[in-house]
């Protein structure tokens, strides 16, 4: 070993010490938000597309990735080609179908209820469409962004009926399986405050492997939303042993969220919820979508971006409520498809606000 | 004149720049990190800090080792994430420990029966994860015994169904007290009386005495246990069971699995920990004309310990930590709570640090207890 320095010894240091000019450089670049605009332009991207504009973002990328459940038919589900459907997925298929004329330039993920938020903050997924319930707290403090309700769902109990449970009270000294993070696990332990009762919570990370518990004896009963229940219990391998109780323990108003702080693609997301309930209203529906192309109506004309700037203004192409209806159909159509025929159940609160529900949209003006 | 060396040459120099800039790198690095810790959370409007631990949790856990309530704050929900995590732990490493070298010592058995069963044992167990075999323990054993409505019962007492196990437990009152005391008063006069009992017969005294008292406490034990507690026996009543203590599918299945799990590579440890025993030590032991057992229990098992010990604490440690999967079954640990609270509150990273810390913590306190058996069965030169 001689002790002088070799040649190779020396270039190793070299780039150490620009390793080291560079990484100090980096760092105060990101550490004063008021001077992004001088800086490097590999600084200055970064910086702008993951704080500010996750719309051009996703322009760039060409796909969309959605965060779904994956394991609730009817809201998301794999069916057996591997193909995702559902009021979930279509809400995602919408928004592709805005930003690229392309409902399939979509990458899903299927998050648990557990992980959902923490994808949505850390940036990855752009758009969280996982039947989850609009709460003060999750759109203040967990830092999301609620776009408007799709679903308006509320909490029930499916139960076993050998277990002779009618109504809460005789819940009393049963077992009851719950999802964690979930609104349903906090609403289950108030409501049983609420009425003195006690009650062994099993408490499950994923939807299916508390269903495959329930069913095998685990709990009496299980709750979640009253829709994802009578979901669930269809596809149960006895159906008829099993009841979901006439009651609501809940309000769980169901709809896509982004991450805070970003209100230009907030507004896309808003956007393109609320062309599918405008559409309906309109009568537009992906049959029917070619009769509007003459129409003399300027609020249509509008709507369908033949008139105006609406879409342009926000970023997406001018016929954007178009190419959502063309490609995924309008609000009722997809109800219908997804929850209506399969699983029978009621518009209810989800009809139109002229039909007397609470599906309701701004005016596109 | 002597040349001075140019200080780009000068080992003691460059020594010192090379750690400056080691130094540097991870300082940048970490500052990077924690920048983009920062910038993130001001991007997304949320604040850091541990207020939120005093709010009420707001949402139930089954079966918790001590009284709880979803009012209480969240820091005893942690509590009893940790205390579900402790009990696993704790119970988990027994049972790995005493079964993995059963299995370690069959598998050098001169019985090829019992030789090829632990071969089996470790292959089968070692070579499936986890999580799978967790998930068969639950789904495919526990979740199929009797249902509720049908139990397994034992002497009208004991109910095995697949909500769990129920037997009997203490009813603390004052009279279960008093007899608890008296159990260890009457233990503690027994271990005092065995040792002078030891003693009388080492000097070659009489020591009927001792051994009359002995068994007067042996009596008074046995009587103070049936009689002196309270025992709350558990009821089935409209299908379901009350009182006594419950002990869940879902705990019953993350001891087994991961004791059994466990207990196959603490097996291989042991194994490995005989077999680098000279050879020369069994022979002897053979000489000195010592029964297998005796020869395994006085000459091998203390030298095989010597080298198990090392890799045995991280076994226990991988238990330790391998108890986090509780979360998959149902069983309510400290990762499964605080999962829970993290959801709720969006306070991610203060919780995923509370976590870490009580991991941490637990597994330096395994290590510690382990390299203190480490250093006793060391060899003593003096």
């Amino acid at each position: 070993m001689s002790s002088r320095i070799s040649l190779k010894q020396k270039f190793t240091l070299l780039f150490l010490a620009a390793v080291l000019v560079v990484t100090v450089n980096a760092c105060s670049s990101g550490g004063d938000p008021n001077t992004n605009t001088a800086k490097s332009t590999d600084g200055a991207e970064q910086q702008t597309a993951s704080a500010n504009n996750r719309l051009s973002t996703i322009k760039g990328r060409g796909s969309l990735i959605c965060g779904v459940n994956g394991q609730v038919p009817g809201f998301s589900f794999v069916d057996q080609n591997g193909e995702y459907s559902g009021m979930d997925v279509d809400l995602c298929r919408a928004v592709a179908a805005a930003l690229f004329d392309d409902p399939s330039k979509i990458e899903f993920r299927d998050l648990s209820a557990q992980e959902r938020f923490t994808a949505v903050q850390s940036g990855e997924v752009d758009l969280l469409s996982r039947n989850t319930t609009w709460t003060l707290s999750r759109d203040t403090s967990v830092g999301m962004e609620f776009a408007p309700t799709t679903f308006y769902d509320g909490q029930g109990l499916m139960v076993t009926k050998a277990s002779g449970v009618k109504e809460l009270e005789d819940v009393n000294g049963k077992s009851i399986c719950v999802l964690s993070g979930t609104t349903n696990e906090q609403n289950l332990a108030d409501q049983m405050r609420k009425i003195g009762a006690n009650y062994t919570p099993v408490v499950f990370e994923e939807v299916d492997a508390l269903y495959a518990a329930y069913e095998q004896g685990r709990c009496e009963g299980a709750t979640s939303d009253r829709s994802q229940l009578t979901a669930r219990r269809a596809v149960l391998a006895k159906p008829d042993d099993n009841e979901v109780l006439d009651l609501v323990l809940s309000k769980e108003p169901l709809g896509p969220l982004v991450a805070n702080g970003d209100s230009r693609w907030f507004d896309v997301v808003k956007w393109v919820t609320y062309a599918m309930i405008q559409a309906e209203e309109f009568g537009i529906n992906s049959q029917n979508l070619a009769s509007f192309a003459q129409t003399q109506d300027p609020e249509i004309k509008r709507f369908l971006g033949t008139e105006g700037n609406l879409g342009g203004d926000m970023g997406l192409p001018n016929d954007f409520a178009a190419k959502v209806v063309k490609h995924v159909g309008n609000y009722g159509e997809i109800y219908d498809r997804n929850i209506g025929k399969p699983f029978g159940l009621e518009r209810g609160l989800n009809a139109l606000w002229t039909e007397g529900g609470l599906m309701y949209s701004p005016p596109f003006r | 004149m002597r040349e001075k060396i140019p200080f780009w040459r000068d080992r003691r120099v460059l020594q010192i720049i090379g750690q400056v800039v080691a130094l540097a790198i991870v300082v940048s690095v970490i500052a990077i990190l924690g920048n983009n810790l920062v910038n993130n959370f001001q991007r997304l409007n949320l604040t850091f800090g541990f207020d939120f631990l005093s709010r009420p949790a707001s949402f139930g856990i089954g079966n918790p080792p001590i009284r709880y309530l979803s009012t209480d704050p969240y820091t005893r929900a942690i509590l009893i994430g940790l205390l579900n995590s402790l009990r696993v732990m704790f119970f988990g490493i027994i049972l790995a420990g005493v079964l993995g070298i059963t299995v370690g010592i069959s598998r050098l058995s001169d019985n090829w029966l019992v030789r090829k069963l632990a071969s089996i044992y470790v292959e089968v167990l070692r070579n499936t994860p986890l999580l799978l075999q967790l998930f068969f323990w639950y789904f495919a054993v526990f979740l199929k015994l009797p249902k509720i409505d049908n139990p397994l019962v034992v002497g009208d007492r004991i109910f095995l169904t697949n909500r769990g196990l129920d037997i009997p437990w203490l009813a603390f009152n004052l009279q279960t007290w008093l007899a608890l005391g008296c159990l260890v008063l009457s233990i503690f006069l027994a271990i005092v009386f065995w040792r002078k009992q030891i003693a009388a017969i080492e000097q070659g005294q009489d020591h009927k005495i001792w051994s009359w008292l002995l068994w007067g406490i042996a009596i008074a034990i046995i009587l103070v246990f049936c009689f002196g507690i309270d025992w709350v026996n558990p009821q089935l009543q409209d299908a379901s069971i009350t009182g006594g203590l419950n002990l869940s599918p879902e705990l019953a299945t993350l001891l087994i699995g991961l004791s059994i799990y466990t207990a196959a590579f603490i097996a291989e440890v042991v194994r490995a920990g005989i077999q680098s025993v000279n050879q020369g030590q069994w022979e002897a032991a053979r000489a000195l004309g010592l029964k297998p057992s005796a020869m395994m229990q006085l000459i091998i098992f203390p030298q095989a310990l010597r080298l198990m010990i090392p890799p045995l604490t991280s076994e226990f440690l991988n238990l330790a930590k391998n108890s986090s999967l509780a979360i998959a079954i149902g069983y309510s640990d400290i990762y499964a709570i605080a999962n829970t609270i993290s959801n709720q509150t969006g306070k991610s990273l203060e919780m995923l640090l509370i976590v870490m810390i009580i991991y941490l913590t637990i597994n330096l306190i395994i290590s510690a207890i382990m390299n203190k058996f480490n250093r006793s069965v060391q060899l003593k030169e003096r």
